[in-house]
């Protein structure tokens, strides 16, 4: 009877092979068909540790180190790790409270148990070293390298610029950002980003359920290193960069140096300045509200790019090239000065007492505004009374090769282009036709709708220490090692004017400091060839002005220098020049009251 | 006339060889689930692979034991043997320990047993006992229903020790039962029962009726059309009926917040990757990850990182089918299907028909803990935590697996002895 049965043993049979077979089809899905599960078992075990490189540092034109990384130390810790420990001295380490110390736990906690958050952030090298021989007490919390910039001369803040957190937008629109990441934010930190930063690396993790560290994934196979940034040759001279800080105490304006025959820049003041090391690390973010809410002094405002002035008399050199190339002027050329040149209503454009009348040198040497005035009508009415509209566009065209009206194109962010009006400027404001060389006129001695920039002021010296051509300044002149510049910063930039035009002002230039309007900024052997410059402006006092270059022959040194609400150029703008041109040259200041002096007059708060 | 039989004499080499493979594989991935580089030696004692190398060693001796008892003995003392383990079954609910819930331990020194593991061997033995009785009625109800009890007594015990899984297990003996006469219906009944419910949760209980309703005609003008038989579907069907709505009540009614929630995850209503689904998706993405070939031995990250709960013990399919891809898992499925069909191939051939039922007891009692384990890895039952036989980390359930199936073995070996 049990034989009804035996057929049994089949179902059963079946169902424990049907069951296998189940088994398998399914296995053949999740192991072989869906791909998903690959992905998520890597994101459960894989993290992605990004490896910062070292930033680049920078160094000084004699090699003197303007920007390195100091070591400090973030406190991390993982609550979740944190045994009982002496809490007490771990307060005293880090000069907390105990009431900040559980605030902080807790926050930490809140964040997660088991990934690490930070504790205390960027402890610098002193208080490390007094913590590290006692973190093996303190469970759950390790230390963590990060680098600050450090700025040991606390100078050449504008020209070197600070670096921050790569905010959303920059995120945004370039992938190698991530948040956290550090990038230059002006100065040379932005426009030498990419050099500076290097490459970051990655590495891959493994953690298991609990987010503990297990070790390199595949060895390591996949991991990229980092790469340390570029070091960076700065063009500039430490010494003339902190002098010129120095003399511009308590005074607003910019001081502008130039190696004319490479272009390099040797300063880059711009006052009042702040101390680099203000933006640094903990203290950054308090401090630069304090520098953004002065109103006043406007610290972060780099003047010697971003300030536009009417030139005044410093732009009369460029109207005496001009005025040779157009024909209008010789080196004998005299006009006689009655004390003014007369507008024709009514009005008169000023001179002040001097010999006349004056050839050309002399107009130079003595700042002649009538000279200049006749000059610049001969100039734009060079074609006749009807075609000043082609005359002033080539007057204009021959000013424009000297690098004014536009962005110079140095390796700084954020330069200013000032301003050379255009016709159609003239057009649109008188009407067609509705302009002529006296309705223009105070171009003719740099004033009215004309705004340049300091840096174009000491690019013009360097272009007429060169003798008709400039080389684009930058502040960098080597990138990994010391002598390395592109192509772009070797090319000379002739302009429209023939150079045989340039001897006689500069010898004009030379007869200002020598027995001109600035025989204060005479030094005894060495020829100062410059020209002053009182630039009348609607923001109060004049500006003082002044550019120069020396020595005459093999220039070495191009400089503009502009205090700003000073009064006449001569006054403090061609003192300070003659200062610094005396230490770029000589290396050290022969007359220290002048420097003195210089550097006590407080124009801020007067 | 009797003949005296060495140990080994006689005795199913093919049994042996699959038992000793499945305890080696298991052993080696019980390492690659603890696997520590900071200790790797796989003998080290402090760790689960070196205890589990001395249970291993335990249950040969603990086989060779089985093996040297006269097959005799188990015949003769079933019901003593049954009736101590229901005594240390009912030990355990007052002086066990709580270990995860579930008070199922019972401590001798140092050793930590499981009594509701052996409980299947002591039950597998009765159950053999009672069903071989010669002059048992198995046409009659009664005795299927005496043979029930002595399946569910057991089982309630384990189920007050608050584990669940174990107490499941027993549903095995439910093909024992029918192997061996059982009125088919009841099989059919317990395999419907959950699609049923299942289906219940899942379909509009509208659309089910329609289905059952039709497939009930159907059945009807198909069969012999006699009163009885219409009377018979009828009541079937209206017991289906109270069945769908009753659990539809149950589910969305009684159950706790959380349970349901677990039902849900399961029948896939829901998904809850981060709670109650957690085990099943951790175990379905090491599973998963480990594609084709696997990711070599020693390799898986999401074992031996913990990802997978109890990667060790009821879920160390989830190694196998990372480090061994599906290769690996694929041997291994067909290794159990390999043991299960040899060991009914063997119980078949048997004189005795307590040899033969008792057979059937291991082979059924296996294949269920191979399908509830296997199929909870798979995330195609829900999580009942059972050990994989041979495999799974822990010396209760290797040694009770050890004993039950060597005690088969035995009498096996024994067949031409035995009637």
């Amino acid at each position: 009877m049990e034989k009804r049965y035996e057929n049994r043993k089949f179902i059963i049979l079946g169902i424990i092979l049907l069951t296998g077979l189940v088994f398998i089809l399914r296995l053949f899905y999740l192991q072989v068909v869906a791909e998903k599960y690959i992905l998520s078992a890597n994101n459960n075990v894989l993290r992605y540790i990004t490896q910062y490189p070292a930033r680049g540092l920078i160094y000084d034109r004699n090699g003197k180190l303007l920007v390195f990384n100091e070591a400090a130390y973030d406190m991390m810790v993982i609550p979740r790790d944190v045994k009982a420990m002496d809490t007490a001295e771990f307060c005293r380490l880090l000069d907390i409270t105990p009431d900040e110390f559980r605030e902080r736990l807790r926050k930490a906690r809140r964040y997660s148990l088991y990934k690490p958050s930070v504790f205390e952030s960027q402890i610098n090298r002193e208080n490390f070293g007094a913590l590290q021989e006692k973190m093996f007490m303190f469970h759950g919390f390790f230390v963590q390298p990060r680098t600050l910039r450090s700025y040991p001369y606390h100078t050449a803040a504008h020209m070197l610029g600070y670096i921050g957190e790569a905010s959303p937008s920059v995120i945004d629109r370039n992938p190698y950002y991530k948040p956290g990441d550090y990038i230059g934010i002006s100065g040379i930190e932005k426009s030498y980003e990419e050099e500076l930063r290097g490459q970051k690396g990655m590495k891959i993790r493994m953690v298991d359920v609990h987010n503990r560290d297990m070790g390199s994934f595949e060895g390591g196979r996949y991991d990229t290193l980092s790469l340390p940034g570029k070091d960076l040759w700065s063009s500039i001279d430490v010494d003339l960069q902190l002098l010129g800080e120095e003399l511009m105490q308590n005074k607003k304006g910019s001081i502008v140096a130039i190696e004319p025959v490479s272009g390099e820049i040797l300063c880059l003041v711009s006052s009042p300045a702040y101390d680099p090391n203000l933006l640094v690390g903990r203290i950054r973010n308090h401090n630069f509200s304090l520098l953004t809410a002065d109103s006043i002094n406007i610290p972060l405002f780099n003047r010697a790019l971003m300030a536009t002035y009417p030139p005044g008399s410093a732009f009369k050199p460029v109207n005496a090239l001009v005025g040779q190339q157009e024909g209008v002027l010789t080196p004998e050329t005299r006009f006689s000065c009655p004390g003014g040149f007369p507008l024709g209503n009514g009005k008169v454009v000023g001179c002040h007492n001097h010999p006349g009348p004056l050839n050309l040198a002399e107009s130079i040497q003595h700042s002649c505004n009538t000279y200049y005035c006749k000059a610049f009508k001969s100039i734009l009415e060079k074609d006749g009374y009807y075609a000043t509209e082609k005359d002033f566009n080539i007057w204009r065209g021959h000013v424009l090769s000297m690098g004014f009206g536009k962005q110079i194109g140095l390796d700084l962010p954020s330069e200013l282009s000032g301003n050379i009006p255009s016709s159609a400027y003239y057009d649109k404001y008188y009407g067609k036709k509705g302009w002529h060389a006296l309705t223009v006129i105070s171009l003719a001695i740099g004033q009215g709708e004309i705004l340049v920039t300091p840096l174009q002021l000491a690019n013009l010296a360097s272009l007429i220490a060169n003798r008709g051509y400039y080389i684009t300044p930058h502040v960098i002149k080597g990138v990994g090692k010391p002598n390395s510049v592109t192509r772009t910063f070797m090319e000379k930039h002739f302009c429209t004017v023939d150079p045989k035009y340039f001897e006689v002002v500069v010898d004009g230039m030379e007869q200002v400091v020598l027995a001109g309007t600035a025989t204060n900024a005479r030094l005894d052997s060495i020829p100062i060839c410059a020209k002053t410059g009182t630039a009348q402006n609607p923001h109060g006092d004049n500006h003082s002005i002044f550019i120069a270059f020396a020595p005459k022959e093999h220039p070495r040194i191009a400089i503009s220098v502009i205090v700003e609400n000073a009064g006449y150029g001569a006054t403090w703008a061609a003192p300070i020049a003659s200062l610094m041109i005396e230490q770029y040259l000589k290396g050290k200041i022969g007359r220290p009251e002048l420097k003195e002096h210089m550097m006590n007059g407080n124009l801020i708060h007067r | 006339m009797r003949r005296e039989y060495g140990i080994f004499q006689h005795i199913d080499w093919v049994i042996i060889a699959l038992y000793l493979l499945l305890v080696f594989f298991g052993w080696l991935n019980i390492y690659a689930a603890v696997y520590d580089e900071s200790q790797p030696s796989i003998f080290a004692v402090g760790m689960r692979y070196g205890k589990q190398l001395i249970w291993i060693g335990a249950a040969i001796v603990l086989a060779i034991i089985t093996l040297s008892i006269d097959p005799k003995f188990f015949t003769q003392f079933a019901w003593l043997i049954y009736a101590g383990g229901i005594l240390v079954l009912v030990l355990v609910i007052f002086i066990g320990r709580d270990i995860s819930g579930a008070r199922s331990w019972l401590h001798i020194g140092s050793i930590a047993i499981q009594p509701a593991e052996f409980a299947k061997v002591t039950t597998a033995l009765v159950v053999a006992k009672y069903l071989s009785k010669p002059d048992l009625n198995l046409k009659s109800g009664t005795s299927w229903i005496k043979a029930g009890l002595l399946v569910i007594l057991p089982a309630l015990l384990i189920l007050l020790q608050h584990d669940t899984g174990s107490a499941l297990v027993f549903l095995a003996f439910i093909l024992v039962f029918y192997r061996f006469g059982m009125n088919r219906y009841i099989l059919v009944a317990i395999i419907a029962l959950p699609v049923l419910g299942i289906l219940a949760l899942l379909v509009n209980r509208y659309i089910l009726f329609g289905i059952l309703l039709a497939a009930a005609v159907i059945f009807y003008l198909r069969s012999s059309r006699k009163f009885r038989r219409l009377m018979i579907t009828l009541a079937i069907l209206a017991g289906t009926f109270a069945f769908i709505l009753s659990v539809d009540f149950v589910v969305n009614h009684i159950l706790q917040p959380h349970q349901r929630q677990r039902i849900n995850v399961l029948i896939g209503k829901t998904s809850d990757p981060k709670g109650a689904g957690y085990n099943v998706n951790q175990s379905l993405i090491a599973i998963g990850s480990g594609q084709i070939l696997g990711k070599g031995y020693l390799h898986g990250t999401q074992t031996k990182y913990n990802f997978v709960p109890e990667q060790s013990t009821d879920f160390i399919f989830c190694t196998v089918g990372e480090e061994w891809g599906f290769l690996g898992s694929m041997i291994l499925v067909l290794l159990y299907l390999l043991l299960l069909t040899r060991i009914i191939l063997v119980a078949e051939r048997q004189r005795s028909k307590f040899s033969r039922l008792y057979g059937y007891s291991v082979a059924s009692l296996l294949f269920m803990h191979f399908a509830i384990n296997i199929g909870m890895t798979l995330g195609l039952m829900p999580v009942i935590g059972i050990p994989l036989p041979f495999l799974s980390y822990g010396g209760s359930s290797l040694w009770a697996f050890t004993l039950l199936l060597f005690i088969f073995v035995r009498q096996d070996a024994y067949r031409q002895e035995l009637v």
